[in-house]
């Protein structure tokens, strides 16, 4: 008994001095090895006499489980530290730059048509599209504006030959009559697209972009058309409220026709948009007209509906606060790198149109 | 169409301040666009006295005046005017005031050493009338208590541009304004009344309207005035016509233009006896010599509307007179000319000869038919009353009796439209009062369209003029119904929405270019496309539709390196163009990248960006789209503007149907051509429209998933292969020994030069081997690997090293 006291009680406190992985193995050996302290005390079990044997054998293996556990307690506590010592001199300085970034830009108008579709989208409109180049009936003559009509001063066209007949299209109208003549009514669509126009000075551009919006159903009146515009000018705005103001015009493929202003006001040389007492002409629209209609074979008396069409750019610049138009299409690496969207960016109705 | 409240309070008679008037303008669809406040300037134009003139100690032309501008103030004015006399009343601009003829804005000068502060003004300075002959002289009695007073009277200085749009010629004069708010509650309309006319002279002029075919001059109506003395207006004509900023000529010349202005009546006024054997109204014909009133030279083409004599052509009908009969000052007997002539073929004329005048603009849109009796009336009127004269009886000529316009109009059609009822007395108050003539019956409403209204045909037409007049604001605001017929997007705009977004996250910035470009460019990108030019570029660069995404994209990757910035990437998704007829155009993404990767990096090396780079691009993305490695297929038949041996085709099949894209290095001559100061230039094309769909949908691909537990085995190979042997064939044949067990195949080198034969290459590569049914023992490997060893070697004539 007081042999295995002793042992037991001798290497506890040699092991609580401070020992290498040598010194620690040579004990180890000692206890364990094969003719160790603890190897000897097993090897003399057999001897024991019987009544004392069960107990012996017992405080053996609790000593020997103690001072084993010590061991290896001690071992890991030295490999950790030696770890700890070889991390230490491993720093390195994180500040450093890390490795090269990439990051691609999406542009303006791009992000503004995704808003534009996401937010027509939540209302069940969904997107059409037309050519760029169009023929002079689709552009004009279907819609109402015969040749030699002055409203078509209105419109500087470019034109691809000498008869006029093709020409790049100066609104995205046209693409209401190709949508209307493919299918059958009722209509709820949309087309932003590239438009052309033969002027350019610092608020003209030859090349702009529009979205379109027709809904010709069997009863949708001017009033349906009001509150599509402004429930679509309060979702792309991002404000509660808007100041609207529907004033009477003129475009021939639409009879009552209309122009939109929104309220706004300048602040620290800033638009806000939806406050003051300044208006803003923003698009223009109307219910299409019977002519139109009659043209892609539709009756009027059976249905009717408004049209719409906005300049995308116009808006893009309003609620971005981009001053120049031409901008939009120089290219400026430092100008798309601060005006364009991040490509994760999408606009989506439940994450929000702008971050 | 310039006005102003003051002229319009001729024909209206109301109440309402300015500011209401605007608004109402504005609201009835007349577009108040622009309000110039030229009060604030001309108002600082005094009416002042001279109190004493001196002469000039230096200039013997030039007098110091004393001239009292009111309040007591004296000021020293030198003036060079021969009138200018002690007790005068005249006009004085002090410092700061513009002066309206020149434009330009006084300050204090010396002249000839004396200070002058301001100017006393002649007729002509202030645009009141071509007198430059003095300064301007006031009579004592008027103004001898206005000393110090403005001027101009500021009530009518307010200047109010209005947006007229093309459907309402009625509005292109001042009375057809003062309808429209009369109708919309802002006043009466004031009566027309005419006077009636002496006629004393019995002289005539022969008139001969053609009744040819094509005859555009549908009535033809004038008046002959003989001895009449042409001078200059009276102070409020002229004045009327400056105020809205027109310049005074003559009377004779007045009275025309402020009949045109006023009622919407334009006229025309020849000289009587430059008139040769009297006037035929007829159609011209093919190389007619025509001298206009602009100076101008015109040969004319057969048809357009002429008014000549036995001498050949005097004017333009409805467009512009003739230099051969205008009047001058001398005139003395004069044919006034009120016509209607046809819409269409005035602006056609106009157009052909590219003429611009307020008649043309006036007649194009359609004059009402029905004034010209009232236009000769109030005329020759004005006429005698300021020129004098005895007027002759009025011929006037019609080619065919115009009819009026009738509509049918269903009441309820109102409320179908517009969402809002409205009541019948206010349809009919409103109609009336601008001038419908109406029969009620139960359901309908007969209406006579005036004749001023050109733009009213159908009953959608008066349910606008209803709209407008009762307001836009009283429209009810309906909120949006959500149901859909549609998806929003289809297949390929929203592939086109993921490519978009995908190539940007590759690093690429986005830009919008012109769907047109420059010729010079374009050719470099063109191949065997056919050049769709402009006839009317916006330059004379950018004259062509763009054949390549690439023309213009190349043209500003150029301009940005000039910038300085050296490394960077574009690229645009848009159309390009393979023909001048609709849909004869693709959608294409283009993407550029020029300079290095990694420049300036403490941790990377840099280097120049690759056709590697740009494979992975295009690459990344198909697969991003969802197309398999496996399908892409890629060979090295690229067009001219790629490095011929730097650049690849790719197809999403091995049976190369379709071309998908390009990729590589931007062939070195076209960087020489167009003089691009790039480190390394590559770029990739992307055709959208050629990509086929999808065999699975994702949706449909996500419903399988498999995967093997069996234990997976590597095995390394190198293979020793002629130098021009596709490396994606050589993967393919691998690929293709055992498709159940073999997983991947890669690359992990290339390698040509020593030890390795001239024309040969080692590629060394890695394959992976899993069976999905049961695990591969050593046998099995075994087996698998001289699979692979024999197939390649046989099927590619490769050696295997060893």
């Amino acid at each position: 008994m007081s042999d295995l006291k002793k042992i037991k009680e001798e290497f506890i406190s040699k092991l609580k001095l401070k020992l290498d992985l040598a010194q620690i193995n040579e004990i180890k050996s000692d206890l364990f090895g094969k003719s160790g302290l603890i190897t000897s005390q097993f090897k003399q079990i057999a001897s024991i006499a019987e009544s004392e044997r069960k107990n012996f054998a017992s405080d053996l293996n609790l000593i020997k489980d103690e001072l084993q556990s010590l061991i290896n307690t001690k071992i890991s506590e030295i490999e950790i530290a030696d770890i700890n010592e070889k991390l230490e001199k491993e720093k390195i300085d994180v500040t450093l730059p890390e490795r090269t970034i990439i990051r691609g830009k999406i542009h303006p108008v791009s992000q503004t048509i995704d808003e534009i579709s996401s937010i027509f989208s939540e209302i069940g409109f969904s997107v059409a599209e037309g050519p760029d180049v169009e023929n002079e009936y689709n552009n004009f003559t279907a819609l109402n504006t015969p040749d030699h009509h002055p409203a078509r001063d209105m419109h500087d066209t470019f034109y691809l030959d000498k008869e006029k007949k093709k020409l790049l299209r100066t609104h995205t109208s046209p693409v209401q009559i190709r949508t209307m003549l493919k299918n059958k009514p009722p209509f709820k669509i949309i087309a932003p697209g590239r438009t052309y126009r033969s002027d350019s000075d610092q608020t003209h551009a030859p090349m702009f972009h529009q979205v379109e919006g027709l809904h010709i159903d069997k009863d949708i009146n001017m009033g349906h058309l009001k509150g599509c515009l402004n429930y679509f000018i309060k979702e792309f705005f991002e404000v509660d409220k808007i100041q609207m103001r529907f004033r009477p015009s003129h475009f021939p493929f639409t009879e009552p026709s209309a122009e939109v202003d929104i309220g706004y006001k300048i602040k620290d040389g800033k638009i806000i948009i939806g406050e003051g007492d300044k208006w803003l002409e923003i698009l223009g629209c109307g219910m299409v007209h019977p002519n139109v209609l009659k043209n892609v074979k539709i009756n009027p008396d059976s249905f009717q509906g408004f049209a719409f069409g906005i300049g995308i750019d116009r808006l893009a610049m309003l609620k971005y606060g981009i001053n120049d138009l031409r901008a939009f299409f120089e290219c400026d690496y430092r100008w798309l790198n601060h005006f364009g969207f991040d490509p994760l960016d999408v606009p989506t109705n439940y994450r929000g149109l702008s971050r | 169409m310039k006005i102003t409240y003051d002229w319009l309070k001729d024909h209206l008679l109301t109440s309402y301040s300015e500011k209401k008037l605007l608004g109402k303008l504005t609201n009835i669809g007349l577009e108040v666009e622009n309000i110039s406040n030229i009060s604030e300037d001309l108002n600082l134009f005094k009416v002042a006295k001279i109190i004493k003139t001196q002469k000039h100690p230096d200039a013997d032309r030039l007098k110091v005046c004393d001239v009292d501008i009111g309040d007591n103030k004296i000021k020293k004015v030198v003036c060079g005017a021969k009138n200018a006399r002690d007790g005068l009343f005249t006009v004085y601009a002090p410092p700061g005031a513009v002066i309206p003829k020149s434009g330009l804005k006084l300050v204090e000068a010396k002249i000839r050493g004396v200070t002058s502060y301001g100017m006393l003004c002649s007729e002509s300075e202030l645009n009141l009338s071509n007198d430059s002959e003095g300064i301007i002289e006031l009579s004592n009695a008027e103004y001898l208590k206005r000393v110090g007073k403005n001027f101009f009277k500021s009530s009518n200085l307010n200047l109010i541009d209005l947006s007229i749009t093309p459907n309402r010629p009625d509005c292109l004069g001042v009375r057809g304004i003062a309808r429209d708010l009369a109708a919309a509650g802002f006043g009466k309309l004031k009566e027309s009344k005419l006077k009636k006319i002496k006629f004393k002279n019995n002289k005539k002029i022969k008139i001969k309207l053609n009744k040819e075919k094509k005859q555009s001059c549908l009535i033809f109506g004038s008046c002959l005035i003989s001895n009449v003395k042409n001078k200059e207006s009276p102070e409020w004509l002229k004045r009327k016509l400056i105020s809205i900023g027109q310049k005074p000529i003559s009377a004779l010349v007045d009275i025309t233009n402020y009949m045109m202005f006023d009622i919407n009546r334009p006229l025309h006024v020849f000289d009587a006896d430059k008139i040769v054997k009297g006037i035929t109204v007829r159609n011209s014909r093919s190389g007619e010599i025509f001298e206009a009133l602009d100076n101008k030279k015109y040969k004319l083409d057969n048809d357009m509307c002429v008014v000549s004599d036995s001498k050949g052509v005097l004017a333009l009908g409805g467009i512009i007179g003739g230099i051969r009969s205008s009047t001058q000052n001398n005139t003395k007997n004069v044919l006034i000319e009120s016509a209607y002539f046809d819409p269409t073929v005035t602006r056609k004329t106009a157009k052909k000869l590219n003429i611009e005048s307020d008649a043309k603009f006036r007649f194009e849109r359609g004059i009402d038919p029905l004034s010209i009796e009232e236009g000769l009336i109030r005329s020759a009127n004005l006429i005698q009353q300021i020129c004098g004269g005895e007027i002759s009886k009025f011929e006037i000529q019609k080619k065919e009796k115009l009819k009026q316009v009738e509509i049918k109009f269903n009441k309820k059609l109102f409320n179908k439209i517009m969402g809002i009822k409205i009541s019948d007395s206010k349809t009919f108050k409103i109609l009336s009062d601008l001038g419908f003539r109406i029969k009620k019956n139960r359901e309908f409403l007969k209406l006579t369209v005036p004749s001023w209204r050109p733009d009213i045909s159908q009953p959608i037409d008066v349910i606008e003029e209803l709209a407008r007049i009762i307001g836009y604001n009283q429209i009810k605001t309906i909120e949006p119904r959500k149901e859909r017929y549609k998806p929003t997007l289809d297949n390929t705009q929203k592939l086109f929405h993921f490519l978009q977004r995908a190539v940007a996250t590759k690093g690429y910035y986005e830009a919008v270019t012109w769907s047109f470009t420059d010729p010079k460019f374009n050719n470099l990108f063109r191949e065997n496309k056919k050049e769709i030019k402009i006839i009317n570029p916006i330059s004379s660069e950018l004259c062509v539709l763009r054949n390549s995404i690439f023309s213009n994209l190349i043209f500003y990757v150029n301009k940005n390196l000039n910038r300085d910035i050296k490394d960077l990437s574009l690229f645009e998704i848009g159309p390009i163009f393979n023909g001048p007829t609709p849909g004869d155009q693709e959608t294409v993404i283009g993407g550029l990248r020029s300079g290095k990767v990694s420049r300036l990096s403490w941790i990377e090396n840099d280097r120049y960006v690759d056709t590697y780079d740009v494979k992975k691009d295009i690459v990344q993305t198909l697969i991003e789209v969802g197309y398999e490695k496996s399908e892409i297929y890629i060979d090295d038949k690229t067009p001219s503007y790629y490095h011929p041996g730097k650049s690849g085709r790719i197809f999403l099949n091995k049976d190369k149907d379709k071309v998908v894209g390009y990729f590589g290095e931007i062939h070195p001559n076209i960087i020489k051509k167009i003089d691009i100061k790039t480190e390394s230039l590559v770029g990739f094309e992307i055709f959208i429209d050629n990509f086929k769909k999808l065999k699975k949908s994702l949706k449909d691909k996500k419903s399988t998933f498999q995967v093997s537990d069996f234990q997976k085995s590597e095995r390394d190979f190198a293979f020793v292969i002629d130098k021009n042997f596709d490396t994606q064939e050589l993967i393919h044949i691998i690929s293709e020994t055992d498709k159940e067990i073999i997983r991947e195949v890669n690359i992990f080198d290339v390698y040509e030069g020593e030890k390795i034969p001239n024309n040969k290459k080692s590629i060394a590569l890695n394959v992976s081997i899993q069976s999905t049914k049961k695990p591969l023992n050593d046998d099995d490997l075994e087996k698998i690997n001289k699979l692979i060893i024999d197939n390649v070697e046989r099927k590619t004539g490769a050696k295997i090293r060893s």
